[in-house]
């Protein structure tokens, strides 16, 4: 979970930066999307970043899948009669209830996420379109569900992030200073996810176009 | 104080077992928790019923054999308490009062409230131990340890292997307590030679007898009668670590 979950964490923030060069304006963000595309070449055929980028992630993410499943059929195993009593929560951790219901809503997300941006299937403008066009397109004021539903998979992404980013530490034995570590965390989510929110939030309301 | 009881009954490991109501009458807020079951059972036996089987020993909260699920929390909700610690007068007049026993597969219920524990006993076996040349004993100061890893060490030892931590984790794992054992013989410099052998073996033993694993949740510490904080386990992943990285 730590490790794979590392490699998903560093993407976003990856991610999260490039998508913020949509206040840029339509070509230095085309041109970013372009040298994604073209890095590194002609030394590499194109797409050589995006094709490891692509593996990468598929593989973490269903690692990553495979470990929570292992983990939450371990739990069933070790506790085969419920308590009666409602078993109520001791621990202040409400980001940590919502790990694996949220991690479910996130790859739902992704999917739809997915058809939406890189393969254009369910965009306005299609798959043929710039991303950034397409970006401005699928975020209009008449799709305000969709930017509802990027915001709500965005939330759970960063109360994943809340309890996974420390988390992680305590699994890997890094976790010394827990108080310090929680903080930064929660710090780290919140970035994030602002990040990622300020682009589709600007474009509904009108500030890209 | 009166109460209304919902208390877990099982005749023996085989049997499906089944909540039942009682009405416990005149108990004292001065009790504790053991001894308003001693008032119902008392009753239970005069009327010629099978009393409520409960494990304890000590009643002074340092043997770890009394815990129960007091209405859904591992020793009831007060904090850093055992079940004989747990004094009525946190309770109100006419409440109803649901207790289990823990619940785990690795922790299978005997009679009543009662569970055997000795999946812990197995884990202490596997690795919770130095071994020292035997003899007269050595001289107190003749290993010196730092006073602060001295302090560590014994803040983990207070673990009295209760098993609430199991029985409050949602994944039903018994990390905290693991942990507890490899942070105290960790820290400590008779601890060292055995450091990567403990924790491999202490934790190999705990998935083989089934506990889940460990998600960070935190519901182990806050219930722990000891307060053994998660840091322990942070340490006892660094440990797993190291001995697999060599
Ligand atoms: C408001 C938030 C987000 C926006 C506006 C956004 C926008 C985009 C765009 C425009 C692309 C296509 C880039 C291109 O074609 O060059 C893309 C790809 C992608 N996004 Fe997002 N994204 C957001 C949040 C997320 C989140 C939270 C995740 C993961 C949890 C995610 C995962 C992905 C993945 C996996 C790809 C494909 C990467 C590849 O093809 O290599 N995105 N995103
Ligand atoms: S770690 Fe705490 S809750 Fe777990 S067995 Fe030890 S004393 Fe009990
Ligand atoms: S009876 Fe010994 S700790 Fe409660």
């Amino acid at each position: 979970m730590a490790v794979t979950g590392a490699v998903l964490v560093l993407f976003l923030v990856g991610h999260m930066l490039g998508n913020l060069k949509i206040f840029l304006g339509a070509e230095e963000f085309n041109d970013y999307a372009e040298w994604l595309r073209t890095v590194g070449a002609p030394a590499v055929p194109g797409r050589t970043l995006l094709t490891i980028t692509e593996i990468v992630l598929v593989v973490s993410v269903a690692l990553h899948m495979w470990s929570a499943i292992s983990l939450a059929r371990r739990a069933v195993r070790a506790r085969p009669v419920k308590y009666a009593a409602r078993r109520r929560s001791q621990a202040s951790g409400y980001a940590t209830r919502t790990m694996r219901y949220g991690g479910v809503i996130i790859v739902l997300f992704v999917i739809w996420h997915l058809l939406d941006m890189t393969f254009g299937v369910v965009n306005p403008e299609g798959g043929d379109a710039t991303p950034y066009a397409r970006m401005v397109a699928g975020f209009q004021p008449s799709r305000w569900w969709i930017t509802l539903f990027y915001l709500v998979a965005l939330v759970m992404v960063g109360l994943h992030l809340r309890h996974g980013l420390w988390s992680a530490f305590q699994t890997l034995g890094l976790a010394r200073r827990r108080r310090a570590l929680k903080a930064g965390a929660a710090v780290v989510s919140a970035v994030l996810v602002l990040g990622f929110v300020a682009a589709p939030v600007a474009i509904m309301i009108g500030v890209v176009k | 104080m009166n109460l209304t009881l919902k208390v877990w009954r099982q005749n023996g490991p085989s049997d499906k077992g089944r909540m039942v109501t009682y009405r416990v009458e005149d108990v004292s807020p001065d009790m504790s928790f053991l001894e308003m079951l001693d008032v119902l059972n008392e009753r239970l036996i005069l009327e010629g019923d099978d009393p409520v089987a409960f494990d304890h020993d000590c009643r002074e909260g340092i043997c770890g054999m009394c815990g129960m699920v007091i209405n859904g929390v591992a020793h009831g909700e007060q904090r850093a308490t055992t079940t004989c610690q747990l004094h009525m007068r946190h309770f109100e007049d006419g409440a109803t009062v649901t207790i289990e026993p823990w619940r785990a597969a690795p922790f299978p219920v005997v009679k009543d409230l009662v569970v055997d524990r000795s999946a812990f006993d197995r884990i202490i076996q596997a690795g919770g131990f130095v071994s020292v040349p035997a003899g007269s004993a050595p001289d107190a100061h003749a290993v010196p340890v730092p006073k602060e890893d001295a302090d560590a060490a014994f803040d983990a030892a207070t673990c009295i292997g209760c098993g609430a931590c199991v029985a409050a984790c949602p994944n039903g794992s018994a990390s905290l307590f693991a942990a507890a054992k490899i942070t105290h013989l960790g820290l400590l410099p008779q601890g060292q030679p055995e450091r990567d052998s403990r924790a491999r073996a202490m934790v190999e033993q705990m998935d083989a007898e089934g506990f889940g694993g460990c998600t960070n949740t935190g519901e182990c510490t806050a219930v722990c009668p000891k307060g053994i904080p998660l840091d322990a386990i942070a340490r006892m992943n660094a440990d797993y670590l190291r001995s697999a990285t060599r």
